[in-house]
């Protein structure tokens, strides 16, 4: 068995010097009904490294890749291009197998990465702080919410109509055992959104308004004046961002006054990977730092002198505070959180500008063509790489249409909304630099057809 | 004046219907460095055996509870802006809060200074 | 006030000099590397992009048509690259107006910087990694191949379900080898990590009450010596924690519990084998007491890589159990991340499990029950936990693991990960206090205590001298219920000469904390950093790095 290196004169030695006869033994404590007399029955007996890739080769060659299709789907997971390095870099074994670092002598890599980590976050979101990540977007999103309870003690969130539905379907499922209430409808398929009829919402009993950035529909807006009329009120505003490509065109929602930025941070080094695992970042303003959730890298000296990092403020965590911990999380998105940095950093601000600029050059021609099918209409006219179509019939089975002709045209909104209420005609499409020319035009026609 | 102490390491400096509370120098050194601390706000009110303040060290965190029952008068704001004064004066400028005492009757039972003492060396 | 239960102290002690200093601070292979703030600033970048499309100018008419455009008006002056072409864009007013000022390396540098961090952490690839209850098994690089075959990592989740069948056939294929292993009857596969795993089990249990009218039970009981998110868990699904008492033998008092059990406790959650490296012999019959009580059992599966295929949780009673892929299933840490915590379920627990999860029909194709689905086909499930379905890079990888040991590999990965931690407990327990050691074997992983040290040294200094042998510490001061614990877990996938290598440093350690020897206060001196001031760290927190222009102090 290649990953296990013991010999059985390596075996017969150590149960001499432990004293007992055989591994059986040493099991004594297991009741008898409870051991199994041999291995578990069905589960093959062990298999070679050709073989197995042969069975998962198999199961991978059932499905269709995003790179051998036109591809246009987003809704909260989007494609880029990721710079050939970053996978070899994160494959690197004191990366692939290190551990959190606890012992910080011997982590100052990871240390080190986090904290840039964190420094590109907070730049990003255009906040003070951010955490060294958590599990994806939609996690962060709760946290958040929970979050606001503990800072304004009010228990009243308000979802805007743009958020994505399994965020909400995660605040909702977490804020039922917490006793939270939710305020939430689902998005009506028009340009305005639903920021003004928030606003007249938010009341004393608010704990925070939780909005989407572009928002799952495309559509982005300022958020400025939601900001005020939530802190008007003592709620705090919480942004959600699931493109952060988007940030190099648009202003950060820390600019407009967001009190909690989360988000998933996917979209950079990371990869679709069939919706896991992603990295959910979170930014927040210095002053709620002891209230933030998550692993937390800072800055310190060792006993020389010489700079250097270490998770800090950790008694906001569960081995410490236990049952008082500001969330239950132990584990945070670390390959993923160096993958993100590793992109970001090969970017710049600068680079992820371009990036940015070229998804929006790219989803304008993509929407500008496919608008001129007949029988399609934009929903929303200001959008980053993401828009929503209205199309003359349900969108799911348009959609299954056209990934048998080999398009995978976006995500059906009737996928999204199972309660229809005129969603079901909507379309979201997702436009990166990935997607070419042809690609468009291959979907325009395809479109066509199925539409006639 | 007379100082009492808990079997939760505070102490509590009794002062006609005002006292003050903190943690003892034992205590600050079983803690190690305290790096955060969480008073009481003015105007809060504070129960016997119960949570009143937080104190915290690198990798611990510690409720302080209130030796008796009352209102808190004010919060000592310079350990919230300096943990490191509960290390090097526990019993002295580094205080946590004052009181005042909803019902005296509740000193009885706690320990005087050598009661303290004899109890920290039986642990 | 509690004073401390772990008795870690932070203790920063004076360094000694090593040598005269180099011109770099870089000690041959030993490089130091600044923060990439520092290394280049907001106008550089490395990656190189295509001209843009051509748009027309003006307002309305956005029909594609050629001609330039001047670059420094449009509103991404600055931004383009030199020959690139205007676009009249969609943006209202939201365009960012001032730059990120986020500094960006090119390849060569990139690499660099990395490479050289890299440099500065343990892994397992290294050495020993010795740390209880976290299974720091060998991460077999077949898992990384299969997972990135383009058939698995470019898949979006939300493609048409007839679009990646075979995606939808792994989580099903791992989800059932998971429910075989266990002797359960089902199997969520969604939790993001261990703790989130927790917490879909905990949840489950809570919806299961409330669903049968049991609603007004809040309280769960928890051994003292639970991994702290044990009790986290709990308090977030509204629940109160008691703890259970543990006998003088390490494990849960039964006749305690069942005292303890009663109208008001929904359930009990229980780490088997425990966190001091003991199997739980009461298992069966606390979870008969627990049901006999109206209450369910939750068990932490952490330390299954100790009974994987020798014994199935599900044989002793549990209601439901996560699993850490990264732990047992060998998918890699990665510095911290990310986990996989799929929970297996009874099937009096199955109903409640979260969404979404794979089914397959009749004839034999895969499909997911998500929302629209689930009010006709699994109306008392709690919910969703995650968005999408769970990590599934993680589950092509745990798979490839499980058809890679097959049924009596994994058999022998749990008698050699036992063998392996009783071997060091025996070449240890003369010159290391080991609590329990006298009452039998242990399982994959042993506890130590400091007791018997010199008056002033500890645990951490132990843990300190041995990264100077070129290993990384064992777990210490953890569980709490021993004073200055060290929790040693070598795992199967460590030969006998890296344990005798092990067991002879801590050997030598050891002996040295029993004489109080002055050097080891200095420990580490080898390491690319020195003991680092935490205190420091937790008084003056900076989490971000700044340049001083914005009025926060400078790094250096």
């Amino acid at each position: 068995m290649r990953y296990l290196p013991l010999t059985d004169a390596d075996r017969s030695a150590m149960l001499d010097v432990i004293g007992v006869s055989s591994i059986e033994d040493l099991f004594a404590d297991v009741p008898e009904a409870a051991r199994l007399a041999g291995p578990i029955e069905g589960l093959p007996n062990h298999a070679s490294e050709m073989a197995v890739e042969r069975h998962m080769a198999g199961l991978a060659a059932k499905n269709l890749a995003a790179g051998s299709a036109p591809f246009f789907l987003g809704a909260g997971a989007y494609r880029h291009h990721v710079p050939a390095s970053v996978d070899h870099l994160i494959q690197r074994g004191e990366f692939l197998t290190s551990y959190t670092p606890y012992q910080p002598e011997i982590a100052q890599g990871t240390l080190q990465v986090l904290f840039e980590f964190q420094t590109q976050v907070a730049r990003l979101y255009g906040c003070e702080v951010a955490n060294a990540s958590m599990y994806d977007g939609s996690t962060a999103c709760w946290e958040a919410v929970s979050m606001a309870r503990r800072i304004t003690r009010r228990a009243k969130a308000l979802l805007s109509a743009g958020l994505h539905p399994h965020y909400v379907s995660v605040v909702r499922t977490m804020a039922h055992f917490t006793d939270d209430e939710v305020g939430y409808a689902p998005p009506v398929l028009d340009a305005a959104g639903d920021l003004d009829a928030l606003i007249a919402a938010i009341d004393e009993d608010t704990s925070c308004v939780v909005v989407q950035y572009p928002d799952i529909l495309g559509r982005i807006a300022d958020l400025a004046p939601l900001a005020e009329a939530a802190h008007a009120r003592g709620a705090l505003l919480v942004a959600v961002v699931t493109e952060p490509v988007a940030l190099g065109a648009i202003r950060s929602p820390g600019e407009m006054g967001a009190d909690i930025v989360v988000g998933e941070g996917q979209s950079l080094g990371v990869g679709l990977q069939f919706g896991g695992p992603y990295v959910g970042l979170f930014a927040t303003r210095e002053k709620f730092v002891r209230q933030m959730p998550g692993r937390l890298c800072g800055e310190t000296v060792d006993a020389e002198g010489k700079r250097g990092f270490v998770l800090t403020l950790s008694t906001r965590e569960q081995h410490i505070r236990r049952e008082k911990a500001t969330s239950n999380i132990c584990t945070n998105s670390g390959l993923c959180a160096l993958a993100f940095s590793i992109h970001m950093t090969l970017l710049g601000g600068i680079g992820l500008s371009r990036l940015a600029a070229l998804n929006h050059a790219a989803a304008c021609a993509a929407a500008e063509r496919l608008t001129r099918v007949p029988g399609v209409e934009l929903v929303t006219p200001l959008f980053f790489n993401e828009f929503t179509l209205r199309l003359p019939r349900e969108t799911r089975p348009v959609v299954r249409a056209l990934a048998d002709r080999g398009i995978l045209a976006g995500v059906s909104l009737g996928r999204l909304y199972p309660d229809g209420d005129g969603r079901e005609n909507g379309l979201v499409v997702a436009v990166t630099e990935t997607v070419t020319e042809e690609d468009v035009g291959a979907y325009a026609a395809a479109l066509e057809e199925v539409l006639a | 004046m007379t100082r009492y102490f808990t079997e939760e390491h505070e102490w509590i400096d009794v002062d006609g219907d005002t006292a003050t509370v903190g943690i003892t120098d034992h205590a600050q050194g079983q803690l190690g460095d305290i790096v955060f601390v969480e008073v009481p706000q003015p105007g809060t009110s504070v129960a016997k055996g119960k949570e009143a303040a937080v104190v915290e060290s690198v990798k611990a965190a510690s409720d302080v509870y209130s030796p008796i029952s009352g209102t808190v008068t004010e919060g000592n704001a310079a350990i919230e802006d300096d943990p490191a004064l509960v290390n090097s004066d526990a019993e002295g400028a580094g205080w946590f809060f004052k009181l005042t005492i909803a019902d005296r009757g509740e000193l009885d039972g706690l320990m005087d200074e050598a009661a303290y003492r004899d109890f920290v060396a039986g642990l | 006030m509690t004073l401390n239960p772990s008795g870690w102290r932070p203790e920063m002690n004076a360094a000694e000099t090593t040598g005269p200093a180099t011109y770099t601070g870089n000690r041959a292979l030993m490089l130091e590397e600044p923060l990439i703030f520092e290394i280049a600033g907001p106008e550089t970048t490395g990656v190189d992009f295509e001209v843009l499309p051509e748009l027309a100018r003006g307002g309305g008419s956005h029909a594609v048509a050629g001609g330039g455009a001047d670059p420094s008006t449009t509103r991404f002056a600055g931004y383009l690259p030199p020959r690139g072409k205007l676009a009249e864009d969609r943006l209202g007013e939201l365009a960012r107006a001032a730059p990120i000022g986020l500094p960006g390396l090119s390849e060569p540098e990139a690499v660099r910087h990395y490479t050289r961090l890299s440099r500065q952490n343990y892994a397992i690839d290294l050495g020993l990694f010795p740390l209880g209850s976290c299974t720091m098994k060998h991460n077999p690089r077949l898992n990384e191949k299969i997972a990135r075959l383009p058939g698995f990592a470019d898949l979006h989740p939300l493609a048409p379900t007839d679009t990646v069948q075979g995606a939808l056939e792994v989580i099903h294929q791992l989800g059932h080898w998971l429910v075989a292993l266990t002797g359960m009857h089902s199997v969520a596969m969604s939790p993001k990590a261990g703790a989130h795993g927790e917490l879909c089990g905990v949840l489950a249990i809570r919806a299961a009450l409330e669903a049968k009218g049991q609603g007004h039970r809040k309280t769960i009981l928890v051994p003292e010596s639970a991994h702290g998110t044990n009790p986290a868990t709990a308090a977030f699904a509204g629940y109160a924690v008691e703890a259970i008492p543990a006998t003088t033998e390490g494990r849960v008092d039964l006749a305690a519990l069942e005292a303890r059990l009663g109208g008001d406790v929904a359930g009990v959650m229980i780490t088997n084998p425990n966190t001091c490296g003991l199997f739980e012999r009461d298992m069966k019959a606390i979870s008969d007491a627990a049901h006999a009580a109206g209450g369910f059992v939750y068990c932490d599966g952490a330390n299954f890589n100790a009974i994987v295929g020798r014994v199935r949780p599900g044989d002793l009673g549990i209601d439901a159990m996560h699993i850490n892929l990264h732990k047992t299933f060998s998918t890699p840490h990665g510095g911290g991340g990310p986990g996989s915590g799929p929970v297996v379920f009874s099937e009096a627990l199955a109903p409640f499990a979260p969404l979404p999860f794979v089914e397959r029909t009749a004839e034999g194709a895969f499909r997911l029950v998500e929302e629209e689905t689930v009010a006709h086909r699994h109306s008392d499930s709690f919910g969703r936990m995650t968005a999408f379905h769970g990590q599934m890079g993680m589950f092509t990888r745990a798979l490839a693991y499980i058809l890679s040991h097959g049924a009596d590999g994994l058999r022998q990965v749990s008698g050699d990960a036992v063998l392996n931690a009783n071997y060091l407990l025996r070449r240890l327990e003369d010159v290391l206090d080991a609590p329990f050691a006298a009452s039998g074997p242990c399982m994959h992983e042993a506890l130590f205590s400091d007791r018997g040290f010199a008056e002033g040294f500890s645990t951490l200094d132990v843990a300190k001298a041995l990264i100077d042998e070129g290993f990384h510490p064992m777990t210490v001061y953890f569980p709490l219920v021993v004073h200055g614990a060290m929790l040693v877990e070598p795992t199967e996938t460590e030969s006998k000469a890296a344990l005798d290598q092990f067991a002879g440093a801590l050997r030598a350690i050891a002996e040295r904390a029993r004489r109080g020897d002055p050097t080891l206060k200095s420990a580490p001196r080898a390491a690319p950093r020195r003991r680092l001031d935490e205190t420091r760290a937790a008084r003056l927190p900076r989490l971000t790095w700044s340049d001083g222009r914005d009025g926060g102090e400078p790094a250096r």
